[in-house]
């Protein structure tokens, strides 16, 4: 890394999780809700993305997430371990959140690498379909669904508190008053994007 | 008052000690008689005018750092059951037994619990935590500071560079590169004084280089354990708006670089 590059990479990694990591979670989540309304719902709206030109679908599958997520990702593992963690001393809720903010991250990491593998990696290589069953076969293994579960409650989580983060990171929120109504504010999107997340993955079983 | 009677009581304190900066610590035992309204370092004097351990075990006298003994020089700040504080203003009446003493661990540790502060001075002189006036004829005035503005930048200039919000801070460690919390709030002091305000540019371009202020984590632990109660995280805050908008400057280039 170059020479007193690091406040660049900081606030890359900041702004690169809400836009487009972040958004991409929402858009993720969502499309994954329709399953709630079953089966040919899911695959018909899931079918919408196949309508898009597969060159176009593939350069913006890499400019979009992969790579973004991917410095996000690294970059993060990096920082994540430079910390040194003191939660016994200090057990405030921030300092949680601090915590929490490093270990959903960490697991992320592998979470997502995983699933990727199960589903992007097996469509390319195994010829394999993504629809309805191939997420209906992965989670009838209760030892799977219970691993999708965290990591969706690690990616609201981490996106929801990153928000937070982005916020006085980038000076938005200064005042204590404005951090703590964003912290409500923050609880609120993780609350609901929690119950879009692990209503569409039960909507599976 | 009865200030130096003894009471028969003992208070058991349980010391970190390091013979040397490279040493491995280890923990001395001691049982010193009570006096009413006792502080660590008063407990500290105790252990060394006799330095006898709980079993009779003869020691070396304990080192530790002291200088103004009221809270604002910030030399005897160390780890007192788990939180660091300042030695002086540790009262022994209102800590839990044994008290166990620490070095703060995030900088290097001289002798015992003397540890070497000169990251967070070094820190001083790389933010320019300074007003810069010297030149060659008298300058005259500077402008005047609405007094409100002076009221909460007052607050900013109690910091003695304790090294307490150091040592709570989860990203200031040998393994990290970040400035800390202190000296970033330096920058928002002196960056808000309307004389210092004219080299704001070079103070936030300092603190946007690498282990600055982007490797803050907002975990906060700063202003919670700040003795002086300083608003480290409302400065970083607002460091980080202003750097925002340095970021944006040098990018595009300003004729506001100080306005």
């Amino acid at each position: 890394m170059s020479k007193e590059r690091e406040f660049l990479w900081r606030r890359l990694h900041s702004l690169l999780g809400i836009i487009p990591v972040g958004l991409f979670l929402v858009f993720h989540l969502s499309m994954n809700f329709t399953a709630v309304g079953g089966e040919d719902a899911y695959n018909n709206s899931i079918g919408l993305m196949e309508s898009v030109p597969p060159a176009l679908l593939y350069i913006m599958e890499w400019v979009i997430i992969y790579i973004p997520l991917m410095f996000h990702a690294f970059y993060g593992v990096y920082i994540a371990f430079t910390a040194t963690l003191n939660n016994k001393r200090f057990s405030t809720f921030r300092n949680w959140m601090f915590t929490l903010q490093r270990f959903t991250g960490v697991f992320l990491v592998i979470f997502i690498a995983w699933h990727i593998f199960q589903t992007r990696i097996q469509k390319a290589f195994a010829d394999a379909d993504v629809n309805y069953n191939m997420i209906a076969d992965i989670v009838s293994n209760p030892v799977m669904l219970g691993f999708y579960i965290v990591g969706i409650l690690s990616a609201t989580f981490h996106l929801a508190n990153g928000l937070w983060a982005f916020l006085v990171s980038w000076g938005i929120t200064q005042s204590p008053r404005s951090q703590q109504i964003a912290t409500y504010v923050t609880s609120v999107v993780f609350v609901l994007l929690s119950i879009v997340g692990v209503a569409a993955i039960l909507a599976f079983v | 008052m009865p200030t130096t009677a003894n009471t028969g009581r003992m208070v058991k304190i349980e010391i970190l000690r390091q013979d040397t900066q490279n040493s491995e610590g280890y923990w001395e035992k001691f049982s010193i008689p009570y006096r009413h309204g006792m502080n660590v370092i008063s407990a500290l004097m105790e252990i060394q005018k006799n330095p006898v351990t709980e079993d009779g075990k003869q020691t070396s006298p304990v080192a530790w750092d002291m200088n103004c003994l009221e809270e604002v020089c910030g030399a005897c700040s160390m780890v007192i059951n788990g939180r660091p504080r300042q030695s002086c203003s540790a009262l022994i009446d209102q800590l839990t037994e044994p008290v166990k003493l620490e070095p703060m661990k995030t900088f290097p540790v001289v002798r015992d619990l003397q540890v070497d502060r000169s990251r967070m001075f070094n820190a001083l002189k790389k933010v320019k935590a300074w007003v810069p006036i010297d030149g060659t004829y008298d300058l005259g005035e500077g402008p005047r500071m609405p007094e409100r503005k002076r009221q909460w930048a007052y607050e900013l200039s109690k910091c003695m560079t304790c090294g307490v919000c150091m040592e709570a801070c989860p990203n200031v460690s040998e393994k990290a590169s970040f400035i800390g919390p202190a000296p970033l709030s330096q920058v928002r002091l002196f960056n808000t004084h309307p004389t210092g305000a004219m080299n704001k540019d070079e103070r936030l371009e300092a603190i946007m280089g690498d282990g600055g202020l982007a490797n803050c984590g907002n975990s906060q632990n700063c202003v919670q354990a700040c003795p002086k109660g300083i608003p480290l995280t409302t400065s970083i805050a607002s460091l980080n708006r202003a750097a925002t908008v340095q970021m944006f400057k040098n990018f595009f280039g300003s004729d506001h670089m100080v306005d």
